[in-house]
């Protein structure tokens, strides 16, 4: 077993009080006060979160643009300069290595990975990139906070310049953030208008100790709760919901497909599927009666066996169970009745749409 | 959350599960320690009243958003009693694991299984065990 590795604001979570947990190789906060809370506070305030183990790669070089048009799923041709896409680096059979954001920067595109794939990424990205274009992870050296709710920039506002809340979704500009220079993106994983910072590592605890210190201060949340925030926004989580088993378009992510133009690894079989269909899709279902569906619990339907919960928890803010879960196409519209098999009890449940609550990261700030 | 805490008066399952001994009735309940360990509680599964319980093997279970954990009864018998405030308001086991927390009472079988459980101070020699 290799060492864990700490983030470096390891420190500040443990005098927030974190409960520390092992997570893709890093010792990572799962929750301060508690989840619930934390959730809660997310969807009606603002929470910061570390997510400094996820991966930063840099491509630079002429014909960066090209080759990764080549590689990845989604046009990234349609971004310029500040913009982010989601995207995803398939295999050569279209399976999922991984789903990241590119943003097209001024000097070079920036990939940014799940943490426990930066390794994958890396080797996939290098293995195929032309002569002249150049692949280097500046994940050790990156660190980054997602600040994620209604109120994020009334926390940010005394910290930023120049202040970024006329950045529009899914843009990145450079700021300075507690004296810090940062990428600041209007992106996240909750479902909430918010930002994620990214900054040298060094410097990630004078941005975070000036958050808690605004009068507006957000609530320190953990990765349970960055959990419980994407399942209630159908959000996809690679190891769940994605990887090299089935190619992106049963997870419903055509849109992040760009099968027009297509070229990519895997683009014929994802044309083929988003044809002809796929053996399940992935839809949101929530419990009509109380319990708590789980990974692995079979998605039942007169008796059969229909499909099988990827993630599942209680939703914090519908206060039922809730789950994703890949389910033959006969049982995938929403209202659906389905059951769960939930430890050997059976659970009545239905699809319902996603996102399974009403929010909108797109939001923009208004006060 | 609660302080941590272990009670003198109570017997001591490994599986960090708790005994208050009242006559031929016992309250079961989980410790600090395994309500720590879960985090906050948000479902709880319990048994049947008239159910029969065997000790050393679950009874239930609580659920925090992340993890299931089954309940290990430290002692057999039939189930008299279900906390039903525990399964309206699951946090009640993180709030008060000793007292509003406790899970179901239970007319005990063979009370030398009682007798075979760890007591306060051997309870937290125990823990201090797990955490060298």
């Amino acid at each position: 077993m290799t060492e864990l590795q700490r983030t470096s604001l390891y420190d500040a979570h443990v005098a927030a009080g974190a409960k520390i947990v092992p997570f893709a190789g890093w010792e990572m906060p799962v929750e301060y006060e508690g989840v619930r809370a934390e959730h809660l506070a997310v969807r009606s305030t603002c929470g910061l979160f570390d997510v400094s183990h996820m991966g930063q790669i840099d491509v630079t070089g002429p014909g960066s643009r090209e080759f990764l048009q080549s590689i990845l799923t989604n046009d990234i041709t349609r971004i310029g300069p500040g913009q982010a896409q989601y995207t995803l680096l398939p295999d050569d059979d279209g399976g999922v290595i991984d789903d990241l954001l590119a943003y097209a920067l001024l000097d070079r595109i920036l990939l940014v990975v799940n943490a426990s794939n930066i390794a994958p990424c890396v080797e996939r990205v290098t293995s195929l990139a032309p002569a002249g274009v150049t692949v280097v992870n500046r994940s050790p050296e990156v660190a980054m906070l997602a600040l994620q709710g209604p109120t994020w920039a009334k926390a940010l506002t005394p910290i930023a310049s120049p202040e970024p809340f006329s950045l529009p979704y899914m843009e990145a500009t450079e700021a300075t953030v507690a004296g810090v220079p940062c990428l600041v993106a209007r992106t996240g994983y909750t479902g909430e208008p918010g930002v994620e910072i990214m900054c040298p590592a060094e410097a990630a605890p004078a941005i975070w100790d000036a958050l808690m210190a605004v009068p507006d201060a957000p609530v320190p949340a953990g990765l349970a709760a960055r959990d419980t925030l994407r399942l209630e926004m159908g959000y996809p989580l690679y190891g769940n919901e994605l990887g090299r088993d089935r190619s992106p378009i049963s997870a419903g992510l055509k849109w992040a497909c760009d099968l027009k133009h297509g070229g990519f690894p895997g683009a014929e079989r994802m044309q083929r599927e988003a044809e002809d269909g796929t053996p399940d899709r992935l839809v949101g279902i929530v419990l009509t009666e109380k319990g708590i569906p789980r990974g692995g619990c079979a998605v039942m339907a007169d008796g059969q066996q229909v499909g099988t919960v990827t993630s599942g928890t209680l939703s914090p803010s519908l206060g039922v169970g809730a789950a994703l879960a890949y389910v033959s196409p006969d049982h995938a519209h929403v209202g659906a009745k389905l059951s769960i098999d939930v430890r050997g009890k059976q659970k009545s449940a239905e699809v319902t749409s996603l996102p399974m609550v009403d929010t909108s990261p797109r939001k923009e700030h208004h006060s | 959350m609660s302080d941590e805490t272990y009670p003198g008066d109570l017997r001591y399952h490994p599986e960090h599960d708790w005994a208050r001994v009242d006559g031929d009735v016992a309250t079961f309940g989980v410790t600090w320690f395994a309500q720590d360990a879960l985090g906050e509680v948000v479902y709880y599964d319990p048994p049947a009243v008239g159910d029969t319980v065997t000790a050393g093997s679950s009874y239930g279970e609580l659920e925090s958003v992340k993890a299931v954990s089954d309940i290990i009864a430290p002692a057999s018998g039939e189930v008299v009693e279900v906390n039903g405030a525990v399964s309206d308001t699951p946090e009640l086991v993180n709030g008060d694991p000793y007292g509003e927390g406790w899970l179901i009472k239970v007319r005990v079988s063979d009370p030398a299984e009682l007798d075979a459980l760890m007591d306060e101070p051997a309870y937290r020699a125990y823990l201090a065990g797990l955490n060298g």
